[in-house]
């Protein structure tokens, strides 16, 4: 297997909101080799989201181990050993497209022409060409999202973590930014952990599918895709995609994922501070 | 391309800047006739509502008005609208400096508050109640207190109108730096981003549409606080003064006060503009998002 | 920021919930404690001339020997500022109510009216005093009702035509008239935006009717002694004079502040829209 010390490596880890009320996340434990693509699937409410936070430093765990690139999870996000792309792009919208990509270089003080060289391969990398003066809400929703995900990988970031980030967009824009994704993802060689609740697009993206189980978030198992790279379009139609697709689908009801939905266990906690 | 850019169809500019020119007319007119109708009607009908009746004192001709402008403002004087251009730049100056004065100590005062929950709740609840304070009240005492240390009067007056203006801009400064999206925030701490980073680059641009709201606010407050605040100090010199000066004469030569009070509402239309314009020049996103 | 996970709470007794608001008005309860104190500890230490800047337990005192002028002139200023509330409020929401009749003329006619909220009517005053006799209370009615009389209408206008679209096509959908949609969508809509229009409008019609008063008017209005007193430099009778005016004032905008938070006791926060 690969010598390399893994980029992610997640210990017992647990995480309770509301002082033990509610336990969000139970005895988790995960390694995420280099070069991987994760994709961590189950229903809501398993705390997915919450376990890539918890990789990203964004929320503390209340028990286990984090290391993200052999530190801390804090020091990995010190040292910018990750780039981040949420469900909605996020994007400033008094900023132009190519200063949005800028934006975490700027922290970096990176100097003005070494930012906008490394702007000008990341706008050719998604494909965002004459559209680097235009302003966020000029784009289309894919559009969009392609601009964060170039914002992501504009430090050369080892580590991609990705909460639904295609999840607001429709299923024709959806599959043609996974097929691009593939496509980034083998050009930059980074390792990915990718949140979603499609089971065809975890499928389709993955190297590695982590299933989950709510109440509290466990982990029920893994699938390891044998799919071909690279995946393109015809992917979908292979017999051992649906194969795959069926044995996630089946983890997932032994984890109890079709049960009714509830919302997201932070959402459901989340008070407005006015309101009490 | 699948995507293609969602970008709306915008008007052609002169179209919309005509309609506005169209429609700034058609304000105009109605206003017009709506004054000399009302004054038809209630010179014919007699009209009295308690001590009020419509007659050429009380309703002045709106061209008598305007051609007041243009008379000698006493025998032998300067023309009426040489002596408020005059009035109305020194007012301007004390408005400008109230402005700049009350501008920077709102905002300051809003960032420290967005910082520190214990701030907030320990000071917003006075900075509220200060603006029930009536300001001509306080006037006097500023007038006399900034005297005695040898400041000119007309900064007194400058100090009354960064009264007013300071606390639209702070509790707008408050919201505007506390509405930013809490994603926004994840991703800047992603980026282990400093305090300063994120104010800059995140809080503060995110709050600029609140902020030159509150601006426009103040612009007019500024105005205000500098004409009441001519009042008590004695500053003749400005529009508060003329317009004191004139109401003596009311009885005689009313369109003298209605021709001071016409220049008064200019200068507040102007002040308004200028944030206006500033603000087209500096808030450039999505149209729906200017608030 | 704006929002953190706490856990749920349980709506709680009244006992806790009083308890859990006396602890947030703490911190503002120990500022004017303490500002008060250094206020009176600075005056006497430092001997400021009290022309100037009177003790407060001076202030206090005039407070109670003078209660009847006082009072009395605070009352006479108040029905002016409330009357004259009233007017122009219920001037600016129906004005409202018919420009919104016709989204496109509302539309059309905001920026003006935004406009001429720009125009400091205060310097109309005078003019007022003219029309209706500077003694009489009508006068600072009127000009406290045209200082009230915009806000409120920019801020119906604005609630009133800001309905999400989707909210009238529903009502559409179920057949409901121009009136019912008004009832059921344009004015709750609308009600948030109203309250911050009423509220700044109450700080506006005290303005309006102390000032006015400065331009001439009864000597039993308050900013007639204000100005009688800070004119002979008696400030500490001054002072009391201001602090009866804030005191008005701020029950003024606390009492619709209480009608606001019983009227929408639906909305998550009682902060309304931009100011």
């Amino acid at each position: 297997m690969n010598e390399r010390a893994s980029v992610v490596e997640l210990r017992k880890v647990s995480k309770e909101f509301g002082r033990g009320h509610v336990r969000a996340l139970e005895d988790i434990d995960l390694e995420v080799r280099p070069g991987e693509f994760i994709s961590l699937i189950g229903p809501s409410g398993c705390g997915k989201s919450t376990l890539l936070r918890i990789v990203g430093d964004l929320i503390q765990p209340s028990g286990g181990e984090v290391v993200v690139n052999g530190k801390t999870a804090r020091q990995a996000r010190i040292d910018r050993d990750y780039g981040i792309v949420f469900q909605d792009a996020v994007l400033f919208d008094w900023r132009t497209v190519e200063k949005n990509i800028a934006l975490p270089l700027e922290t970096l003080r990176w100097d003005r022409t070494k930012r906008s060289e490394r702007v000008q391969e990341l706008v050719d990398l998604v494909e965002l060409k004459g559209f680097e003066k235009h302003h966020p809400w000029q784009l289309s929703g894919g559009m969009q999202q392609r601009v964060s995900i170039a914002r992501a990988l504009s430090f050369r970031p080892p580590l991609l973590l990705m909460d639904e980030p295609f999840g607001a967009l429709d299923e024709m824009t959806r599959e043609r930014l996974n097929l691009e994704l593939l496509r980034i993802w083998q050009q930059s060689g980074s390792t990915v952990v990718f949140v979603t609740h499609s089971i065809a697009e975890a499928v389709f993206l993955s190297t590695h599918v982590v299933v989950m189980s709510p109440r509290p978030g466990r982990i029920v198992g893994t699938v390891d895709v044998d799919l071909a790279q690279p995946r393109g379009f015809e992917t979908r139609e292979e017999p051992r995609f649906a194969e795959l697709v069926r044995e996630v689908r089946r983890l997932l009801r032994t984890g109890g994922g079709f049960e009714v939905e509830e919302p997201e266990d932070e959402e459901r906690f989340i008070v407005a501070e006015e309101g009490l | 391309m699948a995507t293609v850019a969602a970008q709306q169809p915008r008007e052609p500019r002169w179209r919309s800047a005509a309609g506005q020119l169209g429609m700034m007319a058609a304000v105009f007119v109605a206003l017009y006739a709506l004054w000399e109708g009302f004054k038809w009607v209630g010179e014919r009908t007699g009209l009295q509502i308690g001590a009020f009746v419509v007659d050429d004192k009380t309703f002045p001709h709106i061209h008598v008005i305007v051609g007041q402008l243009f008379e000698p403002s006493r025998r032998n004087g300067p023309l009426l609208i040489d002596v408020l251009w005059d009035a109305a730049l020194f007012t301007a100056k004390e408005a400008a400096v109230g402005f700049a004065l009350g501008a920077s100590i709102g905002f300051v005062l809003g960032v420290g508050l967005a910082h520190s929950r214990l701030a907030q709740r320990s000071l917003l609840p006075y900075i509220v109640a200060s603006q029930t304070i009536p300001i001509l009240a306080i006037a006097p005492m500023v007038v006399v207190w900034m005297g005695g240390r040898g400041f000119p009067d007309w900064f007194s007056v400058s100090v009354i109108a960064a009264y007013l203006t300071f606390f639209p801009v702070t509790i707008n400064t408050l919201r505007g730096l506390t509405s930013v999206d809490p994603r926004s925030l994840e991703l800047m701490r992603s980026y282990a981003a400093s305090p300063l980073q994120i104010l800059w680059k995140l809080r503060l641009p995110a709050s600029l549409p609140y902020l030159f709201a509150a601006f426009k606010i103040s612009a007019t407050a500024c105005v205000v606080g500098a004409i009441i605040g001519e009042l008590p100090a004695s500053v003749q010199d400005g529009l508060g003064g003329a317009i004191l000066n004139f109401n003596q004469y009311y009885s005689t030569t009313p369109e003298n006060l209605w021709a001071t009070n016409l220049v008064a509402a200019a200068l507040g239309i102007v002040f308004f503009l200028v944030i206006v314009i500033v603000e087209r020049i500096v808030v450039r996103r999505a149209p729906e998002h200017v608030a | 920021m704006s929002t953190t996970v706490v856990e749920p709470i349980p709506r709680g007794t009244l006992g806790a919930r009083v308890g859990r608001s006396l602890w947030d008005w703490f911190p503002a309860v120990v500022v004017f404690v303490a500002g008060i104190a250094l206020w009176e500890g600075l005056v006497r230490g430092l001997d400021v001339q009290n022309f100037l800047l009177p003790p407060p337990s001076d202030i206090a005192r005039t407070l109670w020997t003078e209660r009847d002028t006082l009072w009395g002139a605070a009352w006479f200023t108040f029905q002016e500022a409330v009357g004259g509330w009233v007017l122009g409020c219920s001037a600016g929401i129906l004005a409202a109510m018919l420009f919104a009749r016709w989204p496109p003329l509302a539309a059309a006619l905001l920026p003006f009216a935004i406009a001429a909220n720009a125009v400091p009517i205060i310097a109309f005053a005078p003019i007022t005093n003219n029309w209706f006799g500077a003694l009489n209370q009508t006068s600072k009615m009127v000009i406290a009702a045209v200082l009230c009389f915009f806000p409120v209408l920019i801020n119906t206008i604005r609630g009133l035509t800001s309905v999400r679209p989707q909210q009238i096509e529903l009502m559409r959908s179920y057949a409901a008239g121009q009136l019912t949609v008004f009832r059921r969508v344009r004015f709750p809509n609308a009600l948030p935006f109203i309250f911050t229009g009423l509220k700044v409008a109450t700080v506006l019609a005290m303005i309006g009717a102390i000032v006015g008063d400065y331009f001439g008017g009864s000597q039993d209005a308050l900013g007639i002694q204000i100005r009688r007193q800070a004119g002979v430099f008696a400030f500490t009778e001054a002072w009391a004079a201001i602090v009866a005016a804030s005191i008005l004032g701020i029950l003024f905008y606390v009492a619709v502040a209480a009608v606001e938070r019983l009227t929408m006791g639906w909305l998550p926060s009682t902060g309304g829209p931009a100011e």
